[in-house]
C-alpha cells in the first residue's frame, strides 16, 4: 500500500487543456493513474486524450467522483485552482506550480487549516506510487515497487535518489515531493508520520536544503516517534547565506536554515546523513 | 530582491509612516546641495545593499553642507563588503531618546505573517533572538484579518513602551503591515524607529525584502531593482529566464533542478577541499534545449574564475541522448578550450554518454556518476591554477 494514493484515487487535472497539462496528463495515463478528467474553465465538452474536460471542478467531481486533483495552472491563477477544489470537497490536491507569491500561500495555508482537503506542494514534482499511480511530472520509469519510502523538497535531486534506489534493487512504496517553497501544504513531519504509519514502508529517505527549520522538526519527529530506519541527504552545504539557491525557500536566513544545523540535528536524531546522495542506498542496507 | 534604505523609507512614507524627509545624493556636489537645502546638521548614509556599513565608515554626521560634500566624497566609491557605494542618503539629523525595533515576516513554520518588536533597536533581530529572546514581542497576523489593534497593543506592552506612545506605534504597525502586504514583501523592516527627544516616532532606517516571485504584480517595485549591486552575470541570467548565483570557486556548474544544482556544488566542495569549489549556483530547468545550454554557458564562462565546467543533467522526460546532442549544439555555438565533465543520468543515459565520447572533442569527457564527475572537474580545475602558478 502506498500512502495518499490507492485503488480508489480518482484523479482530474486542472489546467488540462494547457501545454504542460496535456502533456503530463497522457504521461499520467500511460502509467496507469486512474486519471478521470479535466477541468478548464472556458473549455468544458472538450476531451483531452479521451478524458472529459469540465468547466469548473465542481462539475468535474459531481460527473466523475473525482477526489484527487492535480494542478498545472499559471502562478497568477494557481490559488484560485486551490481554493477551487477545497471547496468542491477534493480530499488531496497536488499543485506543481512554481513562482506562487508568498502571501497568496499564506492565505492558502489559513484557509486550509480550517477545511478537510490536503495540499501537497506548491513548487513540487508530486507523488510517484510505483506500480500504482502517478501524480505529477516525476518519470514513471525512475521508481519500481518496493519497501521505502522517500520524501524530498527538489525534483531532480529526488529522481537521482530514487532511480539511484532502483538500479540498486531497492524499490519504492511511495516518492514524495512537497515542494521547495517556503510555505507549503504539507511538511516533512507530516509524510514521514504516514510512512511510520504505512504497514508496507520498512525504511525512509529524506531530502532535504538549506532554508528554514522544516528538516529539524523531522529529525525531534524522528527521535521521538519513529521506529523505521531513515538515510537522508541535505542539499547546500556549500550555499552562502542571504541568497535565494534558486528554490524560493532555499536560503539561509539571519544564520538560519544552514546545512550544518540540519545535519547535525539528523544525525542527534539517528538517522544516517549522505554526504553524496550516492551514498544513500549503501546506508538503507 | 533587496531595496535600499532609501527606497524602503520612502516606501514607508507613502504608507503614512514618519521617516526624516532626506534627499539621496551620487555625487559629492548633490550632497552638498541636499545638505544645504535640509539644513544640517545631516547625516550622510552609504546606500548599499549590505548590513555593517556603520562599522566600515559608511555613515558620517556633517554639520556643515561642505563636510557632507566631504564625507560624500568619502563614501561615494567607498567598497563595503565587495559592494561600491554609488549612492548616499542625506539626512536630516535626529535628537534620539530611545531605539527600538518593529519588522514583519513570513514565518515559515506557522505560515503566517509574524509581527516583532523589540525594545533593543539597532541591532539585528537574530542577534536579539540569541542573546536577549525576551526582548522580542511576536504577534501572528492572520492573512485574512490583518494587524488587529489589540495584537498592536500586545506589542507596545510586551516591549514595556511608555503608554503615551502606543498610539503613534500602533499606527506604524499597522501601516507597516500595510505596506508589507501591498508590497508583496518577505521582509519590512525598521530598525531602528526611533523615540526622539521631541516624542516624535521616526522610522531612521529601514529595510524591505520583495518576494520575487511576485514581481509579475509589482511591476513598480521590480523597476526598482539595483542591478548595480549584483554580479553582470547575475542580471544576464535573468533576462534568459536562468536561475544563476556567482559564487567564488572555480568550477562552472550546469544542472537542471535546483536540488540536484546545490547537490552539484557541495560536490566539487566536498572533493575540491579548501582551494576549488563551485563557480556558480545554475538551474538551466527543464528540457536542456540547445539554446538554453548555449545561453547558460556564455554566462558560466563569463566568469574568469572559471577552470573547468561540470554538466549534470538528469534526463527525465527529456532523454538524455537528446541532451547530449543538445549540448553538443551548443558547445559549437560558444566555443571554449576549458576542460568539460559531462554526467548525465536518467533515459537513455548510456546512449548520451556514447555521444559525447563520439564526438571526440579532446576538451569534453564523460562520467558515468556523480562522485566520478566532481572528481574529474576538481582535477581538472587544480591542473589549470597549478599551470597558472607555474606560469606566473
Amino acid at each position: 500500500m502506498a500512502i495518499l494514493v490507492n485503488q480508489d484515487t480518482r484523479l482530474i487535472v486542472q489546467g488540462i487543456t494547457g501545454r504542460e497539462g496535456s502533456f503530463h496528463t497522457k504521461q499520467m495515463i500511460e502509467y496507469g493513474t486512474n486519471l478521470v478528467g479535466g477541468v478548464t474553465p472556458g473549455k468544458g465538452g472538450e476531451w483531452v486524450h479521451g478524458k472529459p474536460v469540465f468547466d469548473t471542478v465542481k462539475k468535474a467531481v459531481d460527473a466523475t467522483g473525482a477526489n484527487t486533483s492535480i494542478i498545472y495552472v499559471a502562478a497568477p491563477y494557481a490559488p484560485d485552482a486551490i481554493y477551487e477544489a477545497v471547496d468542491a470537497g477534493i480530499k488531496l490536491i497536488v499543485c506543481i506550480t512554481e513562482g506562487i507569491p508568498i502571501i497568496e500561500m499564506m492565505k492558502v495555508s489559513e484557509y486550509l487549516s480550517s477545511h478537510d482537503s490536503r495540499l501537497i506542494g506548491p513548487n513540487c514534482p508530486g507523488l510517484l506510487a510505483p506500480g500504482i499511480a502517478k501524480i505529477g511530472i516525476m518519470p514513471g520509469y525512475i521508481g519500481t515497487p518496493g519497501n521505502v519510502g522517500v520524501v524530498s523538497k527538489s525534483g531532480t535531486l529526488t529522481y537521482e535518489v530514487v532511480y539511484a534506489l532502483t538500479q540498486a534493487g531497492m524499490g519504492q512504496t511511495t516518492c514524495v515531493g512537497i515542494g521547495g517553497d517556503p510555505i507549503i501544504g504539507t511538511n516533512f513531519v507530516e509524510i514521514l508520520q504516514m510512512f511510520e504509519e504505512d504497514p508496507e514502508t520498512e525504511k525512509v529517505v529524506l531530502i532535504g536544503e538549506i532554508g528554514g527549520r522544516a528538516e529539524v522538526d523531522a529529525a525531534e519527529f524522528i527521535k521521538a516517534n519513529m521506529t523505521k530506519p531513515v538515510a537522508a541527504f541535505i542539499a547546500g552545504k556549500s550555499a552562502p547565506p542571504g541568497t535565494r539557491m534558486g528554490h524560493a525557500g532555499a536560503i539561509i536566513e539571519g544564520g538560519e536554515g544552514t546545512a550544518t544545523e540540519k545535519i547535525e540535528a539528523l544525525l542527534e536524531a539517528g538517522v544516517r546523513v549522505a554526504d553524496n546522495p550516492e551514498q544513500i542506498p549503501a546506508l538503507l542496507k | 530582491m533587496n531595496l535600499h534604505e532609501y527606497q524602503s523609507k520612502f516606501r514607508f512614507a507613502e504608507f503614512g509612516i514618519p521617516i526624516l524627509k532626506g534627499k539621496t545624493a551620487g555625487t559629492p556636489q548633490e550632497a552638498y546641495e541636499a545638505a544645504r537645502e535640509l539644513g544640517c546638521p545631516v547625516v550622510v548614509k552609504a546606500q548599499v545593499l549590505v548590513g555593517g556599513r556603520g562599522k566600515a565608515g559608511g555613515v558620517k554626521v556633517a554639520k556643515t553642507p561642505e563636510q557632507a560634500e566631504e564625507y560624500a566624497n568619502a563614501i561615494l566609491g567607498m567598497n563595503i563588503k565587495g559592494l561600491t557605494v554609488r549612492k548616499v542618503l542625506i539626512d536630516p539629523a535626529a535628537n534620539i531618546a530611545q531605539e527600538i525595533y518593529l519588522g514583519i515576516t513570513n514565518d515559515r513554520a506557522a505560515g503566517r505573517p509574524v509581527i516583532m518588536a523589540s525594545s533593543e533597536g539597532g541591532v539585528e533581530i537574530e542577534q536579539v533572538a540569541r542573546e536577549n529572546p525576551d526582548a522580542i514581542a511576536r504577534e501572528h497576523i492572520d492573512p485574512f484579518l490583518g494587524l488587529l489593534d489589540y495584537q498592536a497593543r500586545n506589542l507596545a506592552s510586551g516591549i514595556n513602551l511608555p503608554h503615551e506612545h502606543w498610539r503613534a506605534f500602533s499606527r506604524i504597525a499597522t501601516n507597516l503591515y500595510r505596506c508589507y502586504l501591498s508590497s508583496d514583501s518577505v521582509l519590512a523592516e525598521i530598525n531602528p524607529l526611533v523615540i526622539t527627544k521631541e516624542n516624535q516616532l521616526i522610522a531612521l532606517d529601514g529595510k524591505m525584502i520583495i518576494d520575487d516571485s511576485a514581481l509579475f504584480r509589482q511591476p513598480h517595485l521590480a523597476e526598482m531593482r539595483d542591478t548595480d549591486a549584483e554580479p553582470k552575470e547575475e542580471t544576464q541570467a535573468r533576462a534568459a529566464g536562468i536561475s544563476y548565483v556567482k559564487l567564488n570557486g572555480q568550477i562552472g556548474c550546469m544542472v537542471n533542478g535546483a536540488g540536484l544544482a546545490m547537490t552539484t556544488m557541495d560536490m566539487t566542495k566536498l572533493y575540491g577541499g579548501d582551494e576549488i569549489g563551485p563557480a556558480n549556483f545554475l538551474d538551466i530547468g527543464g528540457g536542456a534545449q540547445a539554446s538554453k545550454v548555449a545561453a547558460a554557458l556564455r554566462i558560466i564562462l563569463a566568469d574568469t574564475n572559471v577552470k573547468s565546467v561540470l554538466f549534470n543533467i538528469f534526463g527525465g522526460i527529456t532523454r538524455c541522448d537528446e541532451v547530449a546532442r543538445g549540448i553538443l549544439e551548443a558547445l559549437n555555438e560558444v566555443p571554449s578550450s576549458l576542460p568539460m565533465v559531462i554526467r548525465l543520468v536518467g533515459t537513455n543515459s548510456e546512449e548520451g554518454r556514447a555521444i559525447i565520447d563520439n564526438a571526440n572533442i579532446p576538451n569534453l569527457s564523460s562520467a558515468a556518476t556523480l562522485t566520478e564527475a566532481a572528481k574529474k572537474a576538481v582535477e581538472a580545475a587544480r591542473k589549470a591554477l597549478a599551470a597558472e602558478k607555474g606560469a606566473q
